[in-house]
């Protein structure tokens, strides 16, 4: 599908049954994300920022999986590409660019963290790691929890297909399955996995049919078409709340940039494959299904334009000007720390307070 | 009060802090029915049922991994992985993860999990089912590492363990399962991390210790007792965080160190105590800081033989006794 492709797709308010104004919202949350991304480049290559990586071209997959989600009710846990989503969950660009200078009002971890390694306890945006695939044990445990407390709540867990070979992703899911645990997977498919092509690491085409082992569904969706993601996505968050058990989806996105800001990826892709690539951008596609739908003319997206760039340049003075984590904290939060009455306060689970 | 072997002061800390607290869950392999291969959990599952007491796959990684979660969601899993050996498959989520998690999130998420593993060797369990790995562990800032050696601690320390807001992991020596009795409490006790005790007072040599070895060290300690050698044997009972200030006062007041572990040398947790007492103490030694540990083999093999070969023994706690004491 490319950008001439929208107008083939129905009208997306009948299709999705969201109001005009739900997907303005979606549309501006994937500019939004780009334009963050876009930044953090060249705040890169000014030398303002040591490290990015980067979420564009997943951004589509991204904000129509999120929302069929209930921020502050479910729980996500993401990986480095999934700028959107955190900020669909609440994150704001400020927090996000606080992170991305490693500050120490960065929510996260306060600056202990590389850039994009997500974590917000009061979105219930779960802490991540680098080694890929970790967090979905994770999430099939937070899962496990909703599901012994009767708790209504869907655990959502992302991760690129170069992070589902590995074996932490197949003893999780085989668990959830097992449990039926209210959990969704979403593998975001860029196809390449730093520089190793899906041929090389994947032994099916598609993903998706691993999910017949573990005994759920296993859908693909076009991650630029958002409104299928999101559709996807709906029928998954039934499935979770009903007590059917989790969902296996594989979004086939692209990688508009290199793995991250210290890799070239012109060194092993071709030119073609990367012009296809550019084709497949879900940021143009949904802009051109809400211009062809009607719901979106030039001054509504000039208007967003203006509301992103601005939030964009704000996000940025904001965090650049923030204060550094102070050395004296270096060794805080090693343990749990006594409070003020010299005993450790009780945190049944650690979770969001 | 009760007397109870090791194995049943394990089972009544983990049932009595199930019925005091509903969001702690066991889970591991063999956990359920069967009760666990030593029998640790032998009646939870009767009394707390499939939510609260899960068989897993033989997936110790996913029993790791899916505590860290579970623990984020406001439970407090007690996991059990079946042989310590065993629990390399997880040591990227017990390291990578439960360990940082409070440190990558500034505080903002907590991993309040236990993780149980029986160790060591002596009931020819061979190269995979004797192993000490208690010094990878140690290694690990985030996380605190646990062996006790009588029923009375091996409850206290477990009750301690799962109250923790901090992953613990709680290594049970399994030769002392059912060889070692003593007196328990019914009620409501525990005993605290980090602190270590004096199990036998003395005055020319300090023996640093912990688990099965605090038996041997103490026959060893009698044995050379009779020849004027009066050995004081200090039980750490948790390795992380080491409670140094117990450690260094009895060596100031000896003179002497002597550390023991069935762990291999190289490496081991007994070079990280002397090494305490070498910055802290180096004026109160008047000999070398000695350390007796398992020869250099990957584990204890499984022939009588070998594995005899292998074990530290009494004997040899009471020879490193003498060679020190000559000093």
């Amino acid at each position: 599908m490319t950008n001439s492709g929208a107008p083939t797709r129905p009208d997306p308010v009948a299709r999705s049954g969201l109001p005009a104004t739900r997907l303005l919202e979606i549309y501006r949350l994937m500019a939004l994300a780009r334009a963050l991304d876009e930044r953090a480049w060249i705040l890169n290559r000014s030398g303002r920022v040591h490290f990015v990586i980067s979420g564009q071209g997943h951004e589509g997959a991204e904000a129509g999986i999120c929302a069929a989600l209930t921020p502050g009710r479910d729980w996500l846990l993401p990986y480095y590409r999934s700028m959107a989503a955190v900020l669909a969950f609440g994150m704001t660009p400020r927090e996000v660019m606080l992170l991305q200078f490693g500050k120490a009002d960065d929510p996260g971890s306060g600056g202990r963290q590389m850039p994009s390694h997500y974590g917000g306890a009061a979105y219930r945006i779960f802490t991540g790691s680098s080694p890929v695939g970790t967090q979905v044990l994770h999430a099939a445990g937070i899962a496990l929890a909703s599901k012994l407390r009767g708790e209504a709540q869907v655990t959502t867990v992302m991760m690129g297909e170069g992070a589902s070979n590995q074996g932490d992703v197949h003893e999780a899911l085989n668990f959830a399955g097992i449990h039926r645990l209210p959990m969704v997977l979403l593998i975001e498919n860029n196809g390449y996995a730093i520089s190793v092509p899906a041929e090389k690491e994947i032994a099916v085409r598609d993903l998706a049919v691993r999910a017949a082992g573990y005994n759920m569904p296993g859908v693909i969706v076009d991650g630029t078409d958002v409104l299928g993601c999101y559709l996807a996505m709906r029928d998954a968050v039934a499935r979770a709340l009903a007590g059917a058990g989790p969902t296996f989806i594989e979004a086939k996105v692209t990688r508009l940039t290199g793995h991250s800001s210290d890799d070239q990826q012109t060194k092993y892709r071709t030119p073609d494959d990367l012009e296809a690539g550019r084709g497949l951008d879900p940021l143009p596609a949904f802009r051109d299904e809400l211009r062809a739908a009607g719901l979106l003319d030039a001054a509504a997206e000039a208007a967003i334009a203006a509301d992103v760039r601005g939030q964009v340049d704000d996000a940025t003075d904001f965090a650049e000007a923030a204060a550094d984590p102070d050395p004296a904290t270096l060794l805080r939060h090693v343990y749990a720390e006594p409070d003020a009455s010299g005993t450790v306060p009780p945190r049944p689970g650690g979770g969001p307070a | 009060m009760a007397v109870r072997t090791f194995i049943e002061a394990i089972r009544e800390g983990l049932r009595d802090e199930m019925r005091r607290d509903a969001a702690v869950i066991v889970l591991g392999e063999d956990v359920g029915k069967k009760g666990g291969v030593f029998f640790a959990t032998d009646g939870l599952w009767a009394e707390f049922g499939d939510d609260r007491v899960i068989d897993t796959p033989l997936t110790e990684s996913m029993i790791a991994g899916v505590s860290v979660g579970a623990a984020a969601n406001g439970l407090r899993p007690v996991a059990e992985i079946q042989f310590a050996d065993f629990i390399f498959p997880a040591m990227n989520q017990i390291i990578a993860e439960a360990a940082r998690i409070r440190y990558r999130s500034n505080g903002t998420f907590g991993c309040p999990i236990t993780i149980r593993a029986p160790f060591g060797a002596g009931v020819h369990g061979a190269l995979y089912h004797s192993q000490s790995v208690e010094a990878f562990f140690a290694h690990v800032p985030g996380l605190k590492v646990v062996i006790p050696s009588t029923p009375y601690d091996a409850k206290g320390l477990l009750r301690s363990a799962i109250r923790d807001p901090d992953p613990v992991i709680f290594l049970e020596h399994k030769k002392l399962y059912r060889s070692v009795r003593g007196e328990v409490p019914e009620g409501e006790y525990t005993v605290p991390l980090g602190r270590a005790t004096v199990t036998r007072e003395g005055s020319r040599v300090t023996l640093v210790t912990y688990g099965l070895m605090v038996h041997h060290a103490l026959d060893a300690a009698g044995r050379v007792a009779g020849e004027g050698i009066e050995t004081e044997v200090v039980d750490l009972r948790t390795i992380r965080p080491l409670d140094a200030a117990t450690v260094l006062a009895s060596v100031r007041k000896t003179g002497k160190c002597l550390v023991v572990h069935e762990d291999n040398r190289f490496g081991g947790f007994g070079a990280e105590v002397a090494a305490l007492v070498a910055e802290e103490a180096f004026d109160y030694l008047d000999g070398p800081v000695a350390r007796l540990a398992a020869p250099e083999s990957p584990a204890a093999p499984y022939a009588d033989s070998l594995e005899e070969a292998f074990l530290i023994t009494p004997e040899k706690i009471a020879a490193a006794i003498r060679t020190l004491a000559a000093y």
